[in-house]
């Protein structure tokens, strides 16, 4: 039966497979080369500078590295699963609206959120000046922790990526059968002791999942670290490209980078497999949330209340009181054309990748077989990989083809091609594609699920041709994944940062990169207007998410 | 009138692996036949050759008069006037239950196809899901749309394929039932592919027993279950056991319970066969042999016992419910049958019968 199966999709589509798959085997092996040629100089021979960084600033970076990475661990997990707990089992006031506005923060980029707090709690700052003011103290009279610290950054991480972990979480504990709670009431144990001995371990592959998600962030981040003046790895690859111009000790930098990333996917893939163990089966009943009365509501309802609040309210409306104070100033032609830049940019990468998951997950459907699946799986491997470590892996080898063709060029023609690959746009769209394929292609592939294959042969059967097939089933069937995909992915490229900075054309800007630039520069407020603009962008996806998850909320109580 | 469907020796491969061989099969209009089998038997491959998802390495597929399938051309599923209900019912989840009833109707007038639509929808008894979606019906529901869906554009055959696999066990003759009404009430000619008998029986006017990609035999329920053409067909329909049968020196075959009817010429050399024994083959009463219970299942109207008889050889017998006995219990049975079906011993075909 297996092999009558397997053989049926494979004469399914049956004339040019051999094509569709080469195609797809090449594709996937150039959007894995940058990852590929990181990684390969783990075994190049290290250099002067790499001795002297070893000598120096190794232990500096993997120290604060591993700080960061842990205190965002305990941070996330601190706000993320008490909030997805309480909303989901408990009626309180506001309940309906924290269930989405708990993932707000998620739409600011940490970089934003880091310099927004540095603006309120700086000398001049309101902060201070509202305590002086009230207290009568003067500067030498107090001392309030400085916010460009390691703790400050795992503070700014934490208040923005919980929301993986809420997300996450949350859609573990609706899935919980409430028999399973309910035996282990009757088996004697308290709601607390429910809480820690069943609820939790049953939700643990999905926090982890979470959790893994907010961590590949951690150690991607360039833009905080690099304002907080924290030394990790991402600012290390910087200044060891820029400041002291060694490629490939750069390049060994972020293999090792790669390597604790990839030792988080380990640990995400190992508590993923023991999942489908802790899925409880087919048919249950949904929970029935508990009203809260008197003080519990309340402090129910500031426990929920407090992420939202210091993850987005207050830094929004921080820039949005920046933005309102120097509009008039900035709004002009300049900023209209980084506005234009930000845009076609993302518009490009997104169409791009997004036609690049459509070819390779219709490769995977119409031929399947172990080389597509793993190809597939090895292209969307970029999502994982900090930004910092694409741009390096990127920009290798497409310098090396460069060098390789100008040398040529002025050989034989006595022309020069200068920088065709790696001084234009091409080369970020290049990278974008190999970081946000991941986006694209779950979309993709989450709508080509929604057509099983006996659609198409029932379109057939009732006399539709091929190509009405795919105009009439596939088409309106996939519109919302695709647009959502493409929708992810644009966002995601507008937000971006260090791979932008890095591989940017010269004198080429984005919003992004404008506002970071205008932060560094301390000119906190002119960066508020693109920054803004980033956060409102951002927030749409985000909307998108939290539809998504009330959704399957929904669906558990149809099916109970 | 012209056959809705007639194979004639056809052959379909993966690769090198040969999954249907040399099959031959002809319908009567408005007959509905099935091809019954274990799973990897070819069924479900044979079916998707008809409906031109898989192409033939030899044979021929006729459709009303009309070659659609040979070795040389196969046209394509959407030319060949032949409906299809899947498995999944395969329902398109973007259109509602009268877009996806109307869907194979794109030749037809609006007003015409709306006519139609509503035809369907009161053919298959569900007029009032008519704007909704496919997911807001049950899975009964779902599968008369899908039947509804391939009847529309009145196919000169159509095609189901496992239609109940996805039913609850004790709605699944049920609906076979209904669906053999409605393919009958609108004269439908079609054939079915299943590999529950029950199924099969209650939907099927002729049935194809199929194994290793070949048709055992094609022949009404009655026969297959009554006379079938070799041993893997006995086994395969309803239940039985085989009795162990002697020839004599006068050429009569002498069982336990006593000499057949069937005679065996001087030709057959073989000595010993089995006779295959169906539990309703066994009566209550003498003259017979006195066997003891070893084993019953209750099954509500009818009870189903396991008998030792005295040379140890065990047998069915099937009684009403009231006849209650208990394992130990001891009872005379004998024979009483229309078809002596007898086997050689070791052989797949049967030698003699009456």
């Amino acid at each position: 039966m297996e092999i009558a199966s397997h053989a049926k999709e494979k004469s399914r589509t049956g004339h040019r497979p051999s094509l569709w798959r080469a195609g797809v085997l090449l594709s996937a092996l150039l959007l894995a080369l940058p990852i590929l040629v990181v990684f390969g100089y783990l075994f190049v021979p290290a250099g002067d500078v790499w001795q002297h960084l070893v000598d120096t600033v190794l232990a500096d970076y993997l120290d604060n590295s591993l700080r960061l990475v842990v205190g965002v661990a305990l941070g996330v997990l601190l706000l993320g699963i008490p909030t997805a707990w309480v909303t989901t089992v408990y009626e309180f006031p506001g309940r309906r609206l924290f269930e989405w506005a708990l993932l707000l923060p998620l739409a600011i980029p940490a970089y934003i959120i880091a310099y927004t707090y540095t603006g309120l709690l700086e000398f001049a700052g309101p902060v201070q000046t509202l305590l002086r003011e009230l207290t009568g103290w003067s500067a030498r009279d107090y001392l309030l922790p400085d916010v460009r610290s390691l703790g400050g950054a795992v503070v700014m991480l934490s208040l923005v990526l919980y929301p993986y972990v809420y997300m996450m979480a949350r859609a573990s504990f609706l899935g919980q059968s409430l028999s399973t709670l309910e035996a282990g009431r009757v088996l004697g144990a308290g709601p607390w002791r429910v809480f820690f001995h069943i609820t939790l371990p049953l939700a643990r592959p999905a926090v982890v999942t979470g959790l893994s998600l907010a961590l590949m962030e951690t150690l991607a981040d360039y833009g905080t670290v690099q304002y907080f003046g924290i030394a990790t790895f991402t600012t290390g690859i910087f200044r060891t490209w820029f400041g002291l111009d060694d490629s490939a000790a750069a390049a060994q930098l972020a293999a090792l980078l790669m390597s604790l990333v990839f030792l988080l996917i380990l640990l995400e893939h190992y508590s993923r497999r023991r999942l489908r163990f802790f899925q409880t089966g087919g048919r249950y009943r949904h929970l029935q949330r508990l009203p809260l009365v008197g003080i519990r509501k309340w402090s129910v309802f500031t426990l929920c209340l407090l992420p939202l609040l210091f993850g987005f309210l207050i830094p929004s409306g921080q820039l949005l009181i920046w933005a309102l104070s120097i509009a008039e100033e900035t709004l002009d032609l300049r900023f209209l054309a980084l506005v234009g830049n930000s845009l076609l940019l993302a518009a490009l990468a997104s169409l791009l990748t997004l036609a690049l998951a459509i070819f390779l997950g219709y490769g995977r459907r119409l031929y399947p077989s172990r080389a597509m699946t793993f190809a597939v799986r090895l292209s969307a491997m970029g999502y994982a990989i900090p930004g910092t470590v694409i741009a390096v892996g990127v920009m290798i080898p497409f310098a090396w083809i460069d060098n390789r063709l100008d040398a040529w060029l002025r050989e034989t023609l006595d022309l020069s091609s200068g920088l065709l690959l790696s001084g234009t746009l091409f080369i970020l769209l290049f990278a974008y594609a190999v970081r946000f394929l991941a986006v694209a292609l779950q979309s993709v592939e989450s709508g080509l699920a929604r057509v099983t294959p006996n659609m198409d042969d029932a379109a057939r059967s009732l006399g539709e041709p091929p190509l009405g097939v795919l105009r009439k089933v596939h088409l309106p069937i996939m519109r919302g994944a695709l647009f959502s995909a493409l929708l992810l992915v644009f966002v995601d490229v507008l937000k971006e940062l260090p791979a932008t900075l890095i591989l940017r054309p010269f004198n080429f800007n984005t919003l992004a990169v404008r506002a970071y630039e205008l932060a560094s520069d301390e000119r906190l407020a002119d960066s508020s207007v693109a920054a803004l603009t980033i956060v409102a962008v951002g927030v749409v996806p985000v909307i998108l998410l939290s539809r998504a998850v009330s959704r399957s909320g929904g669906r558990d109580a149809e099916s109970a | 009138m012209r056959s809705p469907l007639e194979i004639d020796r056809v052959h379909v491969a993966y690769g090198d692996t040969p999954v249907v061989k040399g099959v031959s099969l002809k319908l009567e209009p408005g007959e509905i036949g099935c091809l019954l089998g274990p799973s990897g038997c070819g069924k479900t491959t044979l079916l998707r050759a008809i409906a031109g998802f898989e192409p033939l390495r030899r044979g021929s597929v006729v459709v009303d008069g009309r070659v659609i399938s040979s070795t040389t051309t196969t046209l394509a599923p959407e030319r060949r006037g032949v409906g299809m209900v899947f498995q999944d019912f395969a329902l398109f989840p973007h259109l509602s239950v009268a877009a996806n009833i109307g869907f194979g109707l794109s030749r037809l007038g609006r007003e015409q196809r709306q006519a139609r639509i509503d035809e369907l929808l009161r053919l298959v008894d569900l007029p009032e899901v008519r704007d909704y979606y496919p997911h807001q019906l049950s899975g009964g529901q779902q599968q008369r749309i899908a039947l509804a869906r391939a009847l529309a554009p009145r196919p000169a055959l159509l095609l189901l394929d496992e239609p109940f696999s996805s039913m609850d066990v004790e709605l699944r003759e049920t609906l076979a039932r209904q669906v053999r009404q409605i393919l009958k009430r609108e004269r439908t000619s079609a054939l079915l592919v299943t590999h529950d008998q029950s199924e099969a029986f209650a939907m099927a006017d002729r049935i194809a027993v199929m194994e290793h990609g070949m048709i055992r035999q094609w022949d009404s329920a009655y026969h297959l279950y009554h006379n079938p053409a070799d041993r893997f067909v006995a086994g395969f329909i309803g239940q039985g056991v085989w009795l162990p049968v002697k020839r004599d020196a006068q050429g009569v075959l002498q069982s336990e319970f006593g000499p057949l009817t069937t005679r065996v010429g001087p030709s057959e050399a073989v000595t010993e066969m089995e006779l295959l024994l169906r539990p309703d083959d066994v009566v209550k009463g003498g003259p017979g042999l006195e066997a003891e219970v070893v084993e019953k299942a209750f099954r509500g109207a009818e009870i189903l016992y396991r008998l030792r008889l005295p040379s140890g050889v065990e047998v069915l017998y099937i009684t009403k419910g009231h006849n209650d006995m208990q394992p130990g219990e001891r009872l005379t049975v004998r024979l009483e049958m229309d078809v002596e079906v007898l086997f050689p011993l070791e052989s797949m075909t049967p030698s003699g019968r009456m």
